[in-house]
């Protein structure tokens, strides 16, 4: 009896250990089901979504204009203080002087990719850019300055 | 011979060795002290803190809106919930009422990630039984999982996506399709997760009877979740008091009493199918309309204090404001459902060998972030 019981245990175990082979077996001799990706040969073709939060950009039209006023609300609204906008007093063409932004800087160090700074722009100045290969050698390099040498604020945005 | 300023063999024979705080079956940076004799566990004593970041102070600092994002950060594998949590509880304080889009929304995006998370787990509970193969297949699946959640929140694992009164965005248009596809895919390879692994004779030897916590004890080490669940405890904060859209869908709590290790095992895998049929009751029933409230652009929560509990995959969380009537909370609190689970450890593995310490850790499924914050 203690015999029988020890070898149907013994065969089922097998069995069990068989089972699991039969699986890995079948993807071993079906390639077409394998899913990984093969970055970086794919870089070409690789697609990120639409919404993929890589980093802070600010896009800037064909006359290097954007769209940023200078309002600082990103720089609120953000956590980890990965913003820092610097504004100055710019004499316009009517006499008037206006705060234009001096320089616009982006910690890419600091940022944790929140989206909350993009939420607060009220003029959609800056957006999520899709680039997220940001390894560098010097750390100093992650601190952007965003907004382009000579550009200026798109006319009509307030 | 000092480690840690005591003796490597103890007066009475005992052995002392230290898990981690790098070892890859404590997931994370988790240190346990372990006294041994022979091969027996007499004693073990977490060590925490490795990987505090203080961040409930660091919220009395931020504004409502802002202090959301760091609780990714906690438990990173329930990031949504998390998040959903903080919402809640500052929508409680401002009194608002979340649109019904934004409340399916958040229901349905907190199972996709119980569903990976505790895809995560099963992968990994492989892995630490030493079944390398599991790790890779469940990979697979959470990896559709992520793609949706690349897709609607931009993000894979920190997404950050509740805001107080709603939801970041509204959904991707694509979203609805691939979650069908993506949860019919998940289906069929549920059975492939029992081939590999439930029946097996080694992972079956190895988690039966191991690791037994009974319902009162589970009840008095504060366990929730899973855990609790797979002693007999009904602790299913969904269940027990509805948010989000929970109290629209039907869904079954899934207890066991075995209270081992098997027996917490067999509560994620049947948790799993629980959140498949979840999610695809909600599907087809997206509400048109807001996906946010409106609310003000700096918000003050009223003097006094809120609470609010979710249930996350790994228990129940509880987000305790105190407000002060500023733009800032005054004071933060998290209670984690890892904290207390890990609290229990001890007592579970008292007289267990050493190997079963790694089945009992696997199966209460720590994630050390949530334990230090
Ligand atoms: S994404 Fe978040 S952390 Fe990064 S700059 Fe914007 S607000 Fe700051
Ligand atoms: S980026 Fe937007 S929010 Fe930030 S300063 Fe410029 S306009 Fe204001």
């Amino acid at each position: 009896m203690f015999l029988k019981e020890y070898f149907s245990t013994v065969f089922k175990s097998i069995g069990s250990l068989l089972k699991g082979m039969r699986l890995t077996g079948y993807y071993f001799t079906h390639p077409k089901e394998i899913v990984t990706e093969q970055y970086p040969d794919n870089r070409a073709t690789l697609k990120m979504a639409d919404r993929f939060r890589g980093e802070v950009i600010m896009p800037h039209d064909e006359l290097n204009e954007h769209r940023c006023t200078g309002c600082q609300a990103c720089e609120i609204a953000c956590p980890n203080g990965s913003i820092k906008i610097i504004t100055q007093q710019e004499l316009q063409p009517d006499g008037k002087k206006k705060k234009r932004i001096d320089t616009w800087v982006y910690h890419l160090d600091l940022c944790t990719m929140c989206n909350l700074c993009i939420e607060a722009c009220p003029t959609t100045a800056i957006v999520m850019g899709q680039n997220f290969e940001h390894s560098v050698f010097d750390k100093k390099q992650l601190k952007k300055i965003l907004n382009k040498p000579g550009s200026k604020l798109k006319d009509g945005v307030e | 011979m000092s480690l840690l300023g005591e003796d490597v063999m103890t007066e009475d024979g005992e052995f002392v060795i230290n898990m981690g705080p790098q070892h890859p079956s404590t997931h994370g940076v988790l240190h346990l002290k372990v006294w041994l004799d022979g091969e027996i566990i007499k004693k073990v004593q977490p060590h925490l803190g490795y990987i505090h970041r203080s961040i409930e102070k660091m919220s009395e600092n931020l504004s409502y809106r802002n202090f959301i994002f760091a609780t990714s950060r906690m438990d990173y594998l329930s990031a949504h919930m998390n998040n959903e949590a903080c919402a809640l509880t500052v929508e409680k304080g401002l009194a608002v009422e979340v649109p019904a889009r934004a409340k399916v929304i958040r229901t349905l995006m907190a199972e996709l990630t119980r569903l990976s998370s505790h895809q995560l787990w099963w992968g990994c509970t492989g892995l630490d039984l030493g079944a390398v193969t599991p790790f890779f297949y469940a990979f697979r699946e959470r990896e559709a999982i992520n793609g949706i959640m690349e897709e609607t929140c931009g993000a894979r694992l920190t997404q950050n996506y509740m805001v107080p009164g709603g939801v970041m965005f509204d959904l991707h248009p694509n979203f609805q399709a691939r979650t069908k596809e993506v949860i019919k895919q998940i289906k069929d390879k549920f059975d492939e997760y029992d081939q590999l692994l439930t029946g097996n004779v080694i992972f079956e030897q190895r988690t039966k009877g191991v690791g037994y916590i009974s319902k009162e004890d589970a009840v008095s080490w504060g366990c929730t979740g899973p855990m609790a669940r797979a002693s007999g405890v009904s602790c299913d904060i969904r269940k027990l008091f509805p948010y989000s859209a929970y109290d629209q869908v039907k869904f079954e709590e899934i207890l066991d009493t075995g209270g081992d290790c098997y027996a917490r095992y067999m509560v994620r895998m049947a948790e799993m199918k629980q959140s498949v049929s979840i999610i695809e009751q909600l599907i087809d029933t997206i509400p048109e309309g807001e996906f946010q409230a409106k609310t003000k652009a700096v918000i003050k929560l009223p003097k006094g204090e809120f609470y609010q509990r979710v249930e996350t995959a790994r228990g129940e969380l509880g987000v305790y404001i105190v407000s002060d009537g500023a733009a800032s909370p005054y004071r933060v609190k998290y209670r984690s459902p890892n904290f207390s689970n890990l609290s229990a450890l001890p007592h579970m593995s008292k007289g267990a060998k050493i190997g079963d310490l790694v089945a009992i850790m696997a199966t209460i499924d720590l994630v050390i972030p949530d334990v230090d914050r």
